[in-house]
């Protein structure tokens, strides 16, 4: 649990800060605002869709810690068997970089007003974000075929569960995407879709660095880690 | 989930929605059933919540009975008694509390009480509600399954949850995982919704620290059960995989009835560290509402300030905060390691301080007031006896060595009804009978509510007090019967059978408050906009019930705290938030 | 008036109900007395803050209830006051938990010389282990399980079989020798709770835990299981006799051994 409550430290301190900033130690019974000095709320300038999704990552980060956090405990036990990594988990993570490129390329387009490259950006980030999870889906079957089965090791089940969860909060995103490449198709004007396709990059970009946490925790390394220290401890 | 990246929402400027991206409803479906109003979906989350609430009310009287009259009932046997006891539990909490203060008076309240037109992402809003409604009708429909619902407690501990030893093994416990998972989805997306609403759509003057307490409970709380629901997702994903896939993520080898099952190596352990790393904020998601509202209760009908705003925002905050870090304190006696007892007792019994602190602060709001007795304050004050009731229990449960003999046993059950089950009940009827003129735009009827308020709240004190007793003596939660137990007077039955007598007359009563629900919306007095005289801006709408969006043409703006009651010097005895400043003579 | 009166029985009725309960802990038969003192204390404690806090507010509910031409004083918040009761409710807090946490301290640390005693639960049978002779337990695992060997000893240990192992039956602990039990499950989580002692912990499949105790007193006591093991779950109980070690010395020697007991179901199987 100690992962879990150093990445809740994180947004506790992220929490702070905004507390900071919101006079908690002022007292509001002294201070009745005359009609032209109402102050502002102590809202940030940010759009309520941005911040919707920044606590929206916090609960994301919140869960995959927690099962991080149940990796490392459940991995102390005796009969954890690290599984290889496939070799193809490379190359899906290639295209999941392309594809989170791909969107930041519609980010920027959509700032400057292309909207042509804005539909690019959006299509190719979505056919590579797709192949991604058909690479991984093929991951799934080489493991099968090579009898990593699910149920063999708690090794295995935690591969194809982190992998299947990340999966998921792709296919998440997708419908997102859907939903903005929709709004270019319909011609709205950039100002209409800027917010979208900026909050679709960001979440893009978090699944692509969650990815890469997985990935890193998933590979055999990390068991192998867990085995020595097993072995130093006993 | 991820629609809140898009969606018709876009650029909400802080403290407006322009009417343009207000959302209308077109025809009677999208106006009632499939509706973005907050607060219509505020009331189907509060039918629902307070539908399924009725039948854990009635699980509980089967409880009871049983409990009173071992013999007597051959139709309730042991594995009834314990799908009976499983499921009240899970509704209480979950499907009911939990959903009930979200997403019923969040969502009622949170736009209003910030001067917001409705909720930031109204779609997503919408979808909450549907997505709960499933889980509901998901739970439902284990009763119905062969097999029956499952048995395995509220805690769902495995490895029992999911094998043959508890009912409810082929379908109840899968449907019930399956129904967690979905109301998680479903309050992330409203939990989203209350928390960005009230950091993005104030509207102007209304800072933070003018924010009523209500507000402040309900944010807290929402941002506890965002951080804190994951964990029981977690542990609710990874048990389905054991039951359905054959994984072992919480089971270790195990023979069980003589056979060798296919499991090995999991960690129960695990599954309780996840649950409780949920389950204790959970605890607080229930609390930090009741705080909330009852301290506006009390400050209104006592026609006083709250005292010590600025101490109960921090505690609210420490309290949400430290929430984090006493999860290990359900689990002193679960074979962990026994040295973490030290850290969550100390952690434990430090969440008491700012506690307490609460509790000063309602009493001494009372010091110096002008108390009216209404029928809200009734429930308040019954809040303030079953809460330090409650949580004065709490310290010994806290503390590891008491906590040895009382775990596990009727000491619990009555612990966990006085601070979690009674206390925020009775803020959640206070609430209703507050709101109601606000919502119904008629009150709700005084002679009744009085009624329902004694009998519920003594009613409710008579079969708690005495059941921590039971549990001194060592009698345990969650079995069926007694049986013969040598250390188990013969009294022990007739306590038993008084506890019972008192928990038919209060679920009478829960009668008499839904016939007030009901026969008041058509026969009640009319309400008035602000029949309590009260500060908050909900009271302040140009019409009641509230229109759609809320503020007619205009937002309103605030120009001081929620708190001006008997102002030295004011004409009433209290000054809207919304009411400008007299300009002083210069 | 009315509702002032009734809060102030609701406080003075749960005191006397306190004392008057016919209803209270059974009388000690461990070393565990501690533990009672340290509930004593916090009964003590809460029940001072309880009818304080209860009497205060029913003064309040009487003294300032509404009246014609009351008028609520303003008065936002007084930062002495409340640092006061911060610093009190503190030190309440502080003499419930130092106590506290000095007991639990020797209920986690074993003394030197406490006899081993395992116990193994079952769905919904408790299952018991003395060592032998040698006076140690021989190894054992789930997956060694089966009808000749109930308590999934290892055969090949030969530590284990001198063992006693009493399947289904009662416990006898000999009179004032500190015990640490050792627990163990085969399925589910149990855990072990004798009303008398105190004592309590969990039974979890695939660990072993502890606890420890010494009786203090001669009798037959009950053991029940106080964690949801499944349907019987209420019915999961045996007895535990304290006994002065003449007596539990004849009784050891009645028992049957690991090894005994393994011979007898072999035979059994030859002439079947
Ligand atoms: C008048 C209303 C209620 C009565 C008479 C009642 C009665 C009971 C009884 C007798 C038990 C446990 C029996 C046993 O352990 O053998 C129980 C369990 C429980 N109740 Fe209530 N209850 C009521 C309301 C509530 C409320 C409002 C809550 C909300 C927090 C609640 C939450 C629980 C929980 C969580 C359990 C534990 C279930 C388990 O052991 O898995 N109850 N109730
Ligand atoms: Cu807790
Ligand atoms: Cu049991």
């Amino acid at each position: 649990m100690s992962i879990t409550l150093l990445l809740l430290a994180v947004i506790g301190a992220i929490a702070a800060w905004w507390l900071s900033q919101q006079r908690l130690m002022s007292k509001p019974w002294l201070e009745v605002g005359a009609i032209d000095d109402v102050r502002g709320t102590g809202a940030s300038p940010v759009p309520a869709a941005t911040v919707g999704l920044g606590v929206f990552l916090a609960v994301v980060v919140t869960l995959f810690a927690l099962l991080i956090s149940a990796y490392f405990m459940r991995m102390q036990t005796a009969d954890w068997a690290q599984m290889p990594a496939p070799k193809l988990l490379w190359f899906n993570t290639g295209l999941l970089i392309l594809s989170s490129v791909a969107l930041q390329y519609a980010q920027v387009a959509a700032r400057r007003g292309r909207m042509e490259d804005v539909a690019g950006g959006l299509v190719a980030g979505g056919l590579l974000a797709l192949a991604f999870m058909a690479g991984q889906l093929l991951a799934w079957q080489q493991l099968n075929a090579e009898g990593y089965f699910l149920a063999t090791n708690p090794a295995n089940a935690f591969f194809y569960l982190l992998t299947g969860l990340h999966g998921l909060h792709l296919l998440g995103g997708l419908v997102a995407l859907a939903l903005t490449a929709d709004k270019v198709w319909r011609g709205l004007e950039p100002g209409q879709v800027r917010l979208s396709v900026r909050l679709c990059a960001i979440y893009w970009h978090f699944l692509l660095a969650l990815w890469i946490v997985l990935f890193t925790l998933l590979t055999p390394w990390v068991g192998d880690f867990a085995t020595i220290c097993r072995q130093l401890l006993t | 989930m991820v629609d809140t990246t898009i969606g018709a929402a876009g650029v909400i400027q802080p403290a407006e929605v322009k009417d343009v991206e207000l959302y209308h409803p077109k025809s009677w479906v999208t106006k009632y059933v499939f509706c973005q109003d907050a607060k219509v979906i505020a009331i189907q989350y509060a039918i629902t919540a307070l539908g399924i609430g009725l039948v854990a009310l009635v699980l509980s009287w089967l409880i009871r009975l049983q409990l009173a009259f071992p013999s007597s009932f051959s139709a309730i046997g042991p594995t009834d008694y314990l799908q009976f006891i499983t499921m009240h539990g899970m509704i209480m909490v979950i499907y009911l509390l939990t959903a009930l203060f979200l997403g019923g008076f969040g969502n009622y309240l949170i736009p209003l009480m910030v001067g917001a037109r409705d909720m930031v992402f109204p779609y997503v809003n919408m979808l909450s509600y549907w997505v709960y409604l499933l889980a509901v009708l998901v739970l439902v429909a284990s009763f119905f399954m062969p097999g029956g619902p499952t048995g395995a407690g509220w805690t769902l501990y495995p490895p029992q949850a999911i094998l043959s030893g508890t009912p409810g093994q082929d379908w109840g416990i899968i449907l019930m995982l399956a129904s967690l998972i979905l109301f998680i989805i479903g309050f992330t997306m409203g939990g989203l919704n209350y928390v960005v609403t009230v950091l993005q759509a104030r509207t102007r003057g209304m800072t933070m620290m003018r924010l009523p307490l209500t507000v402040w409970g309900i944010f807290m709380a929402t941002v506890l059960a965002l951080l804190a629901f994951p964990a029981l997702f977690v542990g609710c994903v990874m048990m389905l995989f054991d039951r359905i896939l054959g994984t072992s993520f919480f089971m270790p080898a195990i023979v069980e009835m003589g056979q060798h099952l296919k499991y090995g190596g999991g960690s129960p352990l695990l599954f309780q560290h996840l649950f409780w790393f949920f389950g204790h904020p959970e605890v607080y998601i229930v609390a930090l509402p009741a705080f909330g509202i009852v301290s506006d209760l009390i400050s209104t009908h006592a026609r006083k300030n709250i005292f010590g705003y600025r101490m109960m925002v921090w505690a609210i905050i420490v309290i949400g905060a430290l929430s984090f870090l006493v999860w290990a304190h359900h689990m002193y006696v679960s074979g962990m390691n026994p040295y973490f007892g030290f850290y969550f007792a100390t952690t434990t019994l430090v969440i008491a301080i700012p506690t307490a602190i609460k509790v000063y602060n309602w009493v001494l709001t009372l010091w110096r007031g002008d108390i009216h007795l209404t029928v809200p304050m009734l429930f308040a004050l019954s809040f303030i006896v079953t809460f330090v009731n409650g949580g004065l229990t709490g310290l010994f449960l806290g503390n590891p060595v008491v906590d040895v003999p009382l775990s596990d046993t009727m000491f619990v059950v009555a612990h966990f009804h006085m601070v979690m089950g009674m206390a925020p009940i009775f803020v959640i009827f206070g609430a209703i009978y507050h709101w109601y003129p606000k919502v119904t735009g008629r009150m709700m009827n005084e002679a009744l509510g009085q009624f329902h308020f004694w009998v519920s709240f003594l009613g409710a004190y008579a079969i708690y007090f005495p059941m921590h007793y039971l549990g001194l003596l060592g009698v345990p939660r969650r079995y069926f019967e007694m049986g013969d137990m040598a250390f188990i007077p013969q009294s022990a039955t007739t306590l038993n059978i008084f506890i019972t007598m008192a928990a038919l007359t209060v679920g009478f009563a829960q009668m008499v408050f839904l016939f007030n629900l009901i026969w008041s919306l058509f026969w009640g007095k009319p309400a008035g906009s602000n029949p309590w005289r009260a500060t908050t801006l909900e009271w302040q709408t140009p019409e009641t019930p509230p229109g759609h969006g809320n503020w007619g043409k205009e937002l309103p703006v605030v120009y001081r705290w929620a708190y001006d009651y008997s102002v030295p010097g004011a004409k009433e005895d209290f000054v809207p938030q919304n009411q400008p400043p007299t300009p002083r003579a210069a | 008036m009315t509702t002032a009166i009734i809060l102030v029985l609701v406080a003075l009725g749960s005191v006397l109900f306190h004392i008057l309960s016919p209803w209270w802990w059974t009388p000690i038969a461990s070393n565990w007395g501690y533990i009672d003192h340290t509930i004593n204390l916090t009964f003590w404690i809460t029940g001072f803050v309880f009818t304080a806090i209860i009497l205060f507010t029913a003064y309040c509910v009487f003294r300032f209830r509404h009246q014609p031409g009351r008028q609520a004083i303003y008065n936002p918040e007084n930062k002495r006051l409340e640092w006061w009761l911060t610093i009190g409710t503190a030190v309440g807090v502080g003499a419930l938990l130092a106590p506290g946490l000095f007991v639990w301290d020797q209920f986690v640390t074993v003394p030197k010389g406490a006899s081993e005693v395992e116990v193994i639960a079952q769905q919904w049978q408790w299952n018991f282990r003395l060592p032998g002779e040698d006076g140690r337990l021989g190894a054992s695992d789930t997956r060694n399980v089966s009808s000749s060997n109930p308590l999934g000893l290892n055969p090949n240990d030969p530590n284990g079989r001198d063992d006693v192992v009493i399947e289904g039956d009662a416990l006898h602990l000999p009179l004032g020798k500190p015990v640490k039990l050792l627990l163990r499950s085969i399925d589910v989580v149990h855990s072990f709770y004798v009303p008398e002692f105190r004592a309590k912990m969990d039974l979890v499949p695939g660990v072993v835990t502890y606890v420890w105790f010494t009786p203090t007193r001669t009798g037959t006591f009950e053991t029940l299981c106080t964690e949801l093991c499944g349907a019987a779950h209420y019915n999961m109980r045996a007895k535990v006799v304290v006994e002065e070690a003449s007596e539990y010395q004849a009784w050891v020697r009645k028992q049957k051994t690991f090894a005994q007991l393994s011979a007898r179901t072999r035979q059994a199987k030859g002439t079947q």
